[in-house]
């Protein structure tokens, strides 16, 4: 057990600068996503760059360029999607709703590209019908249509379990109508540009247009290949990464059901004594529930996991279930950790004392202050007289907040319960004092 | 008072079970359901008081149900009943209809008094539920300016929702800010109306990013 121990505690101080990244949605989108993951990328709403893309693309197309560049470049967002094992293991079996479409979300793209039709109707009366307008249209509508295509069996390759990839389920993914017809409509755009191209070139300058055809041609094969192959190579590499994951999960999940066997054959041996059977079960409750259904961080991270991890322990210790509920959080520094070990203290007395079946903690905390709450329905006692064996309440919680600046209110009455309530700062300014430069 | 009627829905038969035994001879179970399809036609053909709904459901999950059965069982309240605490998933199943969120080690004397007061129309908020308001709502305004900003919490709403959070039962809420259990219910059910209706983005945003964290 303690060969990790070592290993574990020097590397905790270097953190490595992971920079944004910018994704495509694949839950808002309309064509690639690409709008929706800038905007959330950026912090603006989504119209703004929708419009935006729009009106470049109406006046001089640069729009559509970089809109088709950051479509192949951007990742989606689906591959940084990482649920905790058990809300993945309910996605994969459908037992959680999926992505749904947004029709509310139509209506004013509607109005937009109303706007920008208009918009390139004027430009063709003023300018006149320019000869290769229309087909450059077509053709990048067509490059859309199976650019969205490449998507869809790309999004299904990932949840395909099958692990197989062949070139047809590449292209077609689980196939079925729609991706037959976005395959299908696609072509035949981009045979209809070619098409048009060449009937409105006419009889002179053949030779010019074959070649300017033939060109077209090829580029239009390596817009249509670039990205399957450009993603296929991009999974490859994530499925190494989703290997190396799902090894070390599958070692999480070891170690789990064998502590849930111990669990159970603690509950056989102890089927007798309800306490200490509802203590084991809660224990183990609280271990699985952790691992499947949250990310916790490390207790000398954040103040919410350390109060947990008190919790927890007095759990174990005492066998009163102790809930957490916690709003905000903030770094465990050397200021906030006498108000943590004063309401694991706190916890303890409740737990220890007051004979409730459950105790409450809540705590609310942002970056100037922590508050916590500690309360318990049971005996109570009358604040003014502290009985001697609770000397943790003078020493270890009123004391310890004065110590080091920070409040403790406590109230009680016999019959009632008690419910502490504790606050400090948690600013770093420096104190006055030798200690000037705090906590790190 | 009645008996309630209640349908369970949950895949796992044995907690179905469980369940109602300790429902037993406090409402009337009168079906139960193992996915979707099934719950579906139970609650039409049934139209219980109340639907006990499992989160995690094969075929869609919970918030399917909320959304298939629509308005065609206006008088069916539902209570989803769950053993994930996961924010997503509290705050989608709100947002998706429910009029409550317990988690399933709530126990049988909580749980029926939870079932009548959702029956009642009222909403039940536990602590946890509270805690997850609390956060994704960051921020409130001033009672001058109520109405209906349905992206904040009045004061008075996160007074209630903080007491919730500690640990405090409506009425005890009641006693301590001096207003009547009826009040605070109203606050609830209108916080859970804010949390269903409030359009802004960073609701469900803020529910799926805070494991990133």
């Amino acid at each position: 057990m303690c060969d990790d121990c070592g290993e574990m505690t020097d590397t905790d101080n270097i953190e490595a600068f992971t920079p944004r990244r910018a994704t495509r949605s694949s839950e808002d989108r309309i064509l690639g996503g690409v709008a929706v993951g800038l905007a959330v990328h950026f912090g603006v709403d989504v119209m703004w760059v929708r419009g935006g893309f729009l009106l470049s693309s109406v006046f001089g197309g640069f729009g559509v360029a970089l809109y088709a560049g950051l479509w192949m470049i951007l990742p989606t967002d689906a591959r940084f999607d990482e649920s905790a094992p058990g809300i993945a293991a309910a996605s994969r079996q459908g037992k959680r709703p999926g992505r749904s479409s947004k029709l509310e979300d139509v209506g004013p793209l509607i109005a937009l590209a109303a706007v920008a039709l208009g918009i390139v109707v004027l430009v063709q009366s003023l300018l006149g019908n320019s000869m290769i307008f229309w087909p450059i249209l077509l053709g990048t509508v067509g490059l859309a249509v199976l650019w969205r295509q490449a998507d869809e069996a790309q999004r299904e390759r990932w949840t395909d379990t099958t692990g197989r990839i062949d070139p047809l389920r590449a292209v077609l993914g689980k196939g079925g109508v729609a991706s037959y017809a976005r395959l299908a409509a696609g072509v035949a755009l981009l045979l209809g540009a070619l098409t048009l191209f060449a009937a409105q070139s006419g009889p002179t300058g053949v030779a010019r247009e074959v070649v300017i055809a033939g060109v077209v041609g090829v580029a239009g094969l390596a817009l249509t290949v670039g990205p399957w192959l450009f993603r296929l190579a991009g999974d490859l590499s994530e499925e190494r990464a989703a290997r190396v994951r799902s090894q070390e999960r599958a070692d999480v999940a070891a170690h789990l059901h064998d502590s849930v066997l111990q669990t159970l054959a603690l509950i056989q041996k102890h089927s007798d004594d309800s306490r200490t059977v509802a203590k084991l079960a809660r224990a183990q409750e609280r271990d699985l529930r952790s691992w499947l259904y949250a990310a916790e961080p490390e207790p000398e991270t954040s103040v919410a996991s350390a109060l947990r991890a008190a919790a927890a322990e007095v759990e174990d210790g005492h066998g009163v279930p102790v809930e957490v509920v916690t709003v905000g959080d903030t770094a465990t520094t050397e200021r906030v950790l006498p108000l943590i070990l004063a309401a694991r203290e706190a916890m303890v007395n409740a737990a220890k004392h007051s004979g409730a079946e459950r105790v409450d903690v809540y705590a609310e905390m942002d970056d100037d202050q922590a508050e916590v709450f500690i309360r318990d329905r049971g005996a109570g006692f009358d604040p003014g007289q502290v009985p001697v064996d609770r000397l943790g309440v003078r020493g270890s919680i009123v004391d310890r907040m004065a110590r080091h600046g920070g409040e403790s209110t406590i109230r009680s009455a016999l019959g009632e319960g008690t419910e502490v309530r504790l606050a400090m700062t948690t600013r770093l300014e420096p104190r006055p004092g030798p200690r000037a430069e705090g906590a790190s | 008072m009645a008996r309630r009627s209640v349908v369970i829905v949950d895949d796992h038969a044995m907690f179905r079970t469980g369940v109602r035994a300790e429902l037993a001879d406090k409402v009337e179970v009168l079906a139960e359901a193992a996915d979707v399809d099934e719950a579906i036609q139970a609650v039409l053909s049934l139209r219980p008081d109340v639907v006990l709904l499992d989160v995690h459901l094969p075929g869609g999950g919970g918030v399917e149900v909320m959304r298939r059965v629509g308005t065609r069982s206006p008088e069916t309240k539902f209570l989803a009943l769950s053993v994930s605490d996961a924010a997503e998933d509290v705050i989608g199943t709100i947002r998706g209809g429910a009029r409550g969120y317990v988690t399933k080690t709530i126990t049988g004397p909580e749980l029926a008094s939870a079932i009548d007061r959702v029956a009642d129309g009222d909403a039940v908020f536990s602590p946890r539920l509270a805690g997850f308001v609390l956060d994704a709502f960051a921020g409130s305004i001033a009672v001058a300016q109520v109405d209906e900003d349905l992206d904040r919490l009045t004061e008075r709403e996160r007074e209630v929702m903080r007491l919730i959070a500690r640990g405090y039962a409506y009425k005890e809420v009641a006693g301590k800010l001096f207003i009547s259990i009826k009040t605070v219910e109203t606050h609830v059910s209108s916080v859970l109306r804010k949390l269903q209706l409030s359009s802004r983005h960073e609701l469900t945003r803020w529910a799926s990013d805070r494991r990133l964290l």
